[in-house]
This record gives C-alpha cells, structure tokens and sequence, in this order.
C-alpha cells in the first residue's frame, strides 16, 4: 500500500463527493424559485440513498468478478473486504469509497431533466432500481477487469460512458415519460447558484478526473492539466458563441460550457495531452452550444438540457478519446497516432451504453408508473404551487412582511 | 379612471397577464404580497422535519391596473376567468378591489386623464 496514493486517493473522494452539492446548486439555480428545495432535495437525497445502496450491493454487482456482464454478490455488505485488503497500491476499501462516490453523482445528474415535475418518494425508489439494473452494470463492463468493454479495449478514465452518456441516455428516457412541465419557467431563478455550483464542480472534477488515475502519478497530473484546460476552452467557446449570437455574454452560458468541457475531457483525461484538451473543450462548447440552441426542436422538455450537456459532450469526449489518445501519456494509441480502430471500439461502447441505458431506464419508468402508491407525477395543484411546499413541506424563500 | 387591484394565487400570475392583454390592458404591473384570509394557510416544516405548524400567512400575488371607467366590466371578467381555480373555484383564489383614480400622467409626454392609460 501507497500512502501517497492512499492519501491523494482519500483527498479525491471527499472532491467528488463535494460535487454532488455542486450539482445540487448548479441545477438549483436553473428552477423556478419555487421548486429550488426540491431540485436541491433530487441531489442530496441521491447522497444518502445511493451511498447505501452502494454498500449494501451495487459495489459488489459492479466490481465482483462475475462474468462479462455483471459482477457478483460476493461483497454484499462489503463483509468480503478486509481493512488490510489492497487493489493496486491502494487499500480496497478505499477503491470501494472512490467508485461510491461516482454512483452517486451519476443518478443526480438525471434529475436534471426532470424536476419541477416528478415525484420525489417516487425517484428514490426509481434510484435504488437504476443504480442496480443499469448503473453497477455498465460499470462493470467498461471498469472492472472481466467487463467486456474493459476486455474489449474501449478508453473511459472516469466516466464518459459510464457516467455522462448513461445518466443522459436515462434523462432523456425520464423525460420522455414523465412528460412536459405545466409550468416552465424563462429564465433561471438563481444565476449565482448556478455559477457557484459550477466552480465546486470544476473543483471536484479534479478529483473525479485526477482521482481516476488511481494514484499520486504523472498521469494524475496530466489528468488535472487536461481536466482544466478543457473546462477553461469549453467556457470561452460557449461565452464566445453566446456573445456572437446575441452581443451578451451568457454567465449560466459560460458556467455550462465548462460543465461541457469537463464532461468530454473525462473519458479521455489520462490519455489526451494539454493540445488534445484544448480541441476536446472546443468541441464540446461548440457542440454543446448548438445541441441546447436544438433542444425545442425536439419537443422533450430535458428541462436543464441534461442531454445536451452529458450526452452530446459525453460522447463526443468518447469519440475524441479514440482519436487523441497519445502514447506517452497514457500507454494508449489513438487516431492521431495512427491507430484508427480505436474509434471503432469507442463507438461500440457509446453505442452499447445509449442502447443498454435507453432501454433499461425505459422499462424501470414505465414499472413504477404503473405500480399502486408511486407514479411519476404529482398531482397538478402541487405543481402549480410548487414542489417544495409540497413535497417538502419547506420554501427556499420566505418572504414575511409580517414576522 | 379606476384601478383595479387583484389578489390572485401566484401560479394564476402569467394566466392573469395574458387575459388582461387580450380584454385591453395597455399596463399593469405586479408584486408578491403575504397575507391572511379565508385559507386555511399552508403547512410547513418547523422542527428540522419532526414538527409541522400551520401557518396562516400565505403568499399571493397584487396585479394593479389603472384603466378607463367602461373597461371595469371587461377586466374583471378577465381576471376572474384566469385567476379562479379549475371547475368551480376553491377558497383562496383571491380577492378584486376597485378604487377611483383622480388623475394618471403619462411620464415621457407630460399627457393626463384616459390618453395618459
């Protein structure tokens, strides 16, 4: 066991979980006044539950030996795992903490596409099943080392496929069935949450990134390096594109574009140099920018363009990893280098990933609609008035002339 | 001249707008207020999620317009059409003041009177 790499590995679980928050403000931010306790309330409720399921079992499905597909139930309860156990130069449990961290943030992100009109009991029951049936196992195919994706060669350092394109791929299932908000609002209620939640994510991503190397190392290093630096030319582009469009820089616009350049650099961040980032964060503004512009065109209220963001980013971040994968940084050759059936294998993970989360999140939503004492909406008076009173029975803002 | 004011439900506020727009409004503007009448108010948390209290302030939204006599009619037809709760109506839909206006001054021309509204 490394103490440097223990240390940094503890550092970069406490910076993942923190993005998580993060998201909760990011997102917060982006809702009607009305309902900001309960967009809030989608991420933190995620922190509690997912942090159990992942203990209870979903490590386990995930990073068990198992088979090609899915792992095991030979850590249930961690009970299997020793405190003296190691994985790599890091204690196991440790590796358990840094993963746990990922499944909660992912599941978080899907709530994006949904708020201000699902209901909450319902979407921690919908979250205990995602992160079973959909969530442990694409993990286990392109992280854990019998995962036929991982087999296979497919490039993902912390998440492009696991993470972004399936939480997108899941936003846009939910949004599709729960329907339409009644009651959009314009603009966003709150834009210093959103830029506040977007610094602790850009924080954070150091360790969600970084901490992928899964050791104090050069390529963590690099993994930071890139990982800024695509966030930095994610947010000028989509600034830049905003101010051209419309002769006003876009703060929520220039906060978004980094999210989008963090979002693609994080498949390729331990195998990209610093010029690869700056074209993966230029892509993924650029692309970002126009697949938001697009969103009304589809009819599907993907309320805080969850798709936009995580799955266009996120699969261009896929499909760019195969193409500036460099040698000398990560051991892994890409298009550039000469190595063009590296973007073949990437497409076939986003492809497996868009078709695996599509349909499994699809039938999770259409089971619980159906079953007594759940469904997906609340009732209308409730979303007229707000689901923070309703759900929560608390407001984000109390407004009392008399007291 | 008279000002209509209207205390109407919140989520009631973008429907209100457009039916004063199409009865003829040429302004009103709006502000959240918190008050007490025949609700029974709302419930909420007060001890971290242990206890519930009623409280009897609720949050409400005051739409003012200021416009000629023989619109009365029309305006409150429009605001109670869009402001009233789905089917027959539920307590707490709101309440409409009318009041005499002496006089309205248009900013930019100096004008008085209707042309002034």
């Amino acid at each position: 066991m490394d103490t440097g790499d223990t240390a940094w590995m503890l550092t970069s679980s406490a910076l993942v979980l923190l993005m998580t928050p993060g998201l909760a403000f990011f997102y917060g931010g982006l809702v009607r006044g009305r309902n900001a306790v309960s967009t809030i309330m989608f991420s933190f409720i995620t922190m509690a539950v997912a942090s159990l399921v992942w203990v209870f079992w979903a490590y386990s499905l995930a990073f068990g030996e198992g088979n090609a597909l899915i792992g095991d139930l030979s850590a249930l309860g961690l009970a299997s795992i020793g405190i003296a156990d190691v994985s790599g130069s890091i204690p196991t449990l440790l590796f358990v903490v840094f993963q746990m961290m990922f499944a909660i943030i992912t599941p978080a992100l899907i709530t994006g596409a949904i708020v201000e009109r699902f209901k909450f009991t319902t979407y921690v029951v919908f979250l205990v099943l995602w992160l079973t049936f959909v969530y442990a196992p694409i993990a286990h195919w392109v992280w854990a080392p019998t995962g036929w994706l991982f087999v296979m060669g497919a490039l993902d350092f912390a998440g492009g496929t696991v993470v972004h394109i399936n939480a997108a791929v899941a936003a846009v299932a939910a949004a599709m069935v729960v329907g339409k908000r009644r009651y959009p609002g314009l603009e966003p209620h709150n834009v210093p949450y959103v830029m506040l939640g977007a610094g602790l994510l850009w924080f954070g991503w150091f360790g969600f990134n970084a901490g992928s190397a899964l050791a104090s190392n050069g390529q963590a290093v690099n993994a930071m390096l890139v990982t800024n630096t695509a966030a930095a030319a994610g947010a000028l582009t989509w600034g830049l594109l905003s101010q051209m469009q419309n002769s006003r820089m876009s703060a929520v616009g220039v906060a978004t574009g980094a999210v989008a350049g963090l979002v693609a650099i994080t498949p390729a961040a331990g195998f990209v140099n610093v010029m690869g980032a700056v074209a993966i964060g230029f892509g993924a503004g650029a692309l970002g920018y126009f697949a938001v512009l697009l969103r009304p065109r589809t009819g599907l209220d993907d309320s805080l363009d969850v798709f936009a963001v995580h799955g266009v980013c996120g699969i261009w971040g896929s499909i760019a990893t195969g193409i500036f994968a460099a040698e000398a940084i990560g051991g892994k050759i890409g298009l550039l280098e000469g190595n063009a059936g590296q973007v073949g294998i990437q497409i076939i993970g986003v492809l497996a990933t868009i078709g695996y989360s599509g349909i499994v999140t699809l039938i999770i939503l259409k089971v619980i609609d159906i079953l007594p004492g759940l469904g997906l909406r609340p009732p209308e008076s409730s979303e007229a008035q707000g689901l923070d009173i309703t759900a929560h029975g608390e407001r984000a803002y109390v407004q009392d002339g008399a007291d | 001249m008279i000002s209509i004011e209207a205390i109407v439900r919140p989520e009631r506020v973008s429907h209100v707008a457009q039916a004063l727009e199409e009865a003829g409004c040429r302004g009103f503007y709006y502000v959240n207020v918190t008050g007490q009448g025949q609700q029974r108010g709302i419930e909420v948390f007060v001890g971290r999620g242990g206890q519930m209290a009623r409280r009897s302030s609720v949050p409400k939204t005051l739409i003012r317009t200021v416009v000629p006599d023989n619109m009365k009619d029309a305006v409150i037809a429009a605001i109670i059409s869009s402001a009233r709760s789905e089917g027959a109506g539920e307590i707490g839909d709101g309440k409409i003041f009318v009041t005499p206006v002496l006089d309205a001054v248009r900013v930019r021309t100096g004008e008085q009177g209707d042309v002034a509204i």
